[in-house]
């Protein structure tokens, strides 16, 4: 197995809001592996994006806050570093690329301007030509065409996946052991959401970066990734390998969003979708945070939150019906009535 | 990293693109002159419209002050005048002919650059003003810059540190500034750094014992040029209250709108993007933010120094300031009409032409604004 790069242990990310603490990220473990591509999923609201900017370090504040946990790169812990260490980490070990690629690049900067600023925070005795020639081979690697010109662009003479690419240009400028992909291809058209995963996916192989990408459309775990973690409600509810959790889903939410992953083969008059809707967060009781939309939901999974079992190798899910005993029990009960 | 990117950079065919590196920027400075030559073709239009605009306010301020009771004829011979005296006189400064020839003869007077001669001093208005326009533009550039410099630099900081302590008082003082009266804030600054602890003088330009040859007019670069430095502080000093009184409410609207800018601005996107690249803190605000807000305080910074050059009647009255307001104001009492209508025509043509310079900042500042 491949070294660890990144472990998350026990992080939790509250917002302190008027209306009482919102654990947006409630005590979730993970780790990102040298060179692989993770995927987490999840709806809107399940703490993807919160748990993205918790290790960039870049939780507005307030209201937000990291409340426990470790963030671990390299043996570092990143929760305890000031802002100021942070700034050394950010861009040069860690990078992050945003969904909006039309309003995430500075508009009254060239995009040169920007790329050099990207390389010179981290190589500040890098002369302005040094900079300059970075800046052009980079742009090429995420194939720009005529990069000596766009580098005395503004991003609004730039379309959509020319930005995206400029992003992506930027995060890797300084080599980062990590890149956080936070839903980078959910503003752009198909053809070029296609064209950016293939991009990210030869970038993890050519220069050996991790990759974290978030993303809530399924399909484009399946294109990328190697490994995928579910999130709901702030909470972590399968972690599987991505042929597991396709062919062999533990997890009813799990199960859900692949039946809601519209099939061209099968015509139904009807999409499926999960009944009811995310939990607000702040409303969030003992028990399955999901259990309120089980189809399998037993009195117990109100009661008790179930805790991330190993269903097999590599494979974590966060349901009772994992336990050998209450499957039978519940298949029995289910039988009887 | 470094070794590794030099090495990637000496096998890459960026090397030959070097040698066309002049041609590329030949081709830049043929963009950017084609930018200029844009600019220029809009001064032109907006300064063309800018001739119906003070046709207009001439016309309105000719009518308006002779709405005014009284007539410069009257003024100048005082109440025991006789009838025919008055008469007499009016006839030879031409003001018995009827309105409109006297209008037009203004006007024909003004296309020539001849604002008209005082019926008081009978010196041109043109040479006459050009001392108090001086003292005021003067003051109110001295104010300005105080204003600007605080007020922006309060404004980014509530901002950055909103809701915090700093953030509270700031706004609470703004408030106060754009509320208090400026005679009063004036009198109590009199009162204070003058009568009390004696840092200031209370009021004038200059010292009268020890008057400024005046050059330029403006006092603070003629005491430069003539290498007069105890004059120079003496300057300076009397600028300080005046200066303090006229830029408090600048002060307090810029900080408020360089507020309200940034907080949206900080929020932004391009913000987070430029911290997540681990620039520092200082240079995400002061660069990535300021430039993307600075677009509505500048416009507020135009207007208001616009207003400051329209002559601050009651800051110059309190603090004997020989400037174009008090001037004016003197020009009404004698129902001097060619001065009241030229000063205020040449203090129209200044506060349009500052914002025409507001309006193209705007395009220096961001590239997609762009003037047709």
């Amino acid at each position: 197995m491949r070294k660890k790069l990144l472990e998350i242990k026990g992080l939790k990310t509250t917002f302190f809001t008027d209306d009482g603490q919102i654990p947006a990220v409630d005590d979730i473990d993970f780790s990102v592996h040298e060179g692989e591509i993770l995927g987490i999923v999840g709806e809107s609201g399940s703490g993807k994006s919160v748990t993205s900017l918790s290790i960039m370090g870049l939780i507005p504040s307030p209201p937000g806050k990291i409340t426990g946990g470790e963030i671990l790169l390299d043996d570092q812990n990143l929760v305890t570093l000031s802002d100021k260490q942070m700034q050394k980490i950010r861009g040069k070990d860690v990078a992050m690329i945003f969904q909006e690629p039309m309003t995430s690049l500075n508009p009254l900067f060239t995009i040169g301007d920007q790329l050099k600023e990207a390389i010179l925070i981290h190589n500040p005795k890098w002369s302005k030509k040094e900079a300059f020639a970075r800046a052009i081979e980079i742009m090429k690697l995420v194939g720009l065409p005529r990069a000596e010109e766009l580098l005395k662009d503004y991003p609004h003479q730039l379309s959509g996946g020319m930005r995206q690419r400029v992003m992506i240009a930027m995060a890797l400028v300084c080599d980062p052991k990590v890149l956080i992909a936070d839903e980078p291809t959910t503003a752009l058209d198909v053809t070029i959401q296609a064209q950016i995963l293939q991009l990210m996916k030869d970038l993890n192989k050519r220069l050996n970066t991790a990759v974290l990408l978030i993303t809530h459309d399924l399909g484009v775990v399946a294109e990328t990734c190697e490994r995928v973690i579910v999130m709901y409600a702030g909470q972590i509810v399968e972690e599987a390998p991505i042929q597991e959790i396709f062919v062999n889903p533990k997890h009813p939410y799990t199960q859900g969003l692949i039946k809601s992953v519209p099939d061209m083969r099968y015509k139904k008059d009807n999409l499926y979708s999960i009944p009811g809707s995310v939990p607000k967060p702040g409303s969030i009781q003992e028990g399955c945070r999901f259990a309120a939309r089980c189809e399998f939901a037993m009195e117990r999974c109100v009661q008790e939150t179930p805790p991330l079992y190993e269903a097999a190798e590599q494979h974590k899910s966060r349901c009772f019906l994992l336990e050998k005993q209450e499957v039978e029990q519940h298949v029995e009960s289910v039988v009887e009535s | 990293m470094k070794d590794q990117s030099n090495r990637l950079v000496k096998a890459d065919p960026f090397y030959s693109m070097c040698k066309d590196f002049n041609a590329f920027h030949a081709k830049v400075y043929f963009e950017n002159n084609r930018g200029v030559k844009k600019m220029l073709h809009y001064m032109g239009r907006r300064l063309s419209q800018l001739i119906p605009v003070l046709l207009g306010m001439t016309f309105i301020v000719f009518m308006l002050i002779r709405a005014i009771p009284g007539n410069p004829a009257q003024v100048i011979l005082g109440q025991q005048a006789t009838k025919e005296a008055v008469e007499a006189l009016n006839a030879s400064l031409g003001l018995d002919k009827p309105w409109y020839t006297q209008y037009f003869s203004y006007l024909g007077g003004i296309f020539q650059g001849d604002l008209g001669v005082s019926l008081r001093t009978k010196l041109p208005v043109s040479e006459e003003i050009f001392p108090y326009l001086a003292a005021t533009a003067e003051l109110a550039l001295f104010a300005m810059i105080i204003a600007v410099i605080v007020g922006v630099n309060a404004g980014i900081i509530s901002a950055w540190f909103q809701n915090s302590w700093f953030d509270y008082v700031a706004m609470v003082v703004a408030l106060i500034g754009v509320s208090v009266p400026v005679f009063w804030l004036g009198l109590m600054e009199q009162w204070a750094f003058s009568n009390q602890l004696g840092w200031f003088p209370t009021s004038g330009r200059e010292n009268v014992r020890d008057p400024i040859t005046a050059i330029t007019h403006f006092y603070l670069l003629d005491t430069l040029i003539q290498g007069r430095f105890d004059q120079f502080t003496e300057v300076i000093k009397r600028l300080v209250l005046p200066g303090m009184a006229l830029a408090t409410i600048p002060m307090a609207i810029i900080a408020r709108m360089t507020r309200s800018s940034m907080l949206e601005v900080m929020r932004s996107d391009y913000v987070r993007t430029a911290r997540a690249k681990g620039q520092k803190m200082f240079i995400v605000v002061y660069k990535h933010a300021l430039k993307n807000a600075v677009i509505p305080v500048l416009t507020v910074i135009g207007l208001q120094t616009g207003l400051l050059l329209g002559g601050a009647i009651l800051t110059e009255t309190i603090f004997s300031w020989p400037g174009i307001g008090r001037y004016i104001y003197d020009a009404i009492g004698f129902r001097d009409y060619p001065v009241i209508q030229s000063g205020i025509l040449v203090i129209a043509f200044i506060f349009i032409m500052i914002n025409l310079i507001v309006d193209l900042l705007y395009t220096v500042i961001d590239p997609r604004i762009k003037y047709k």
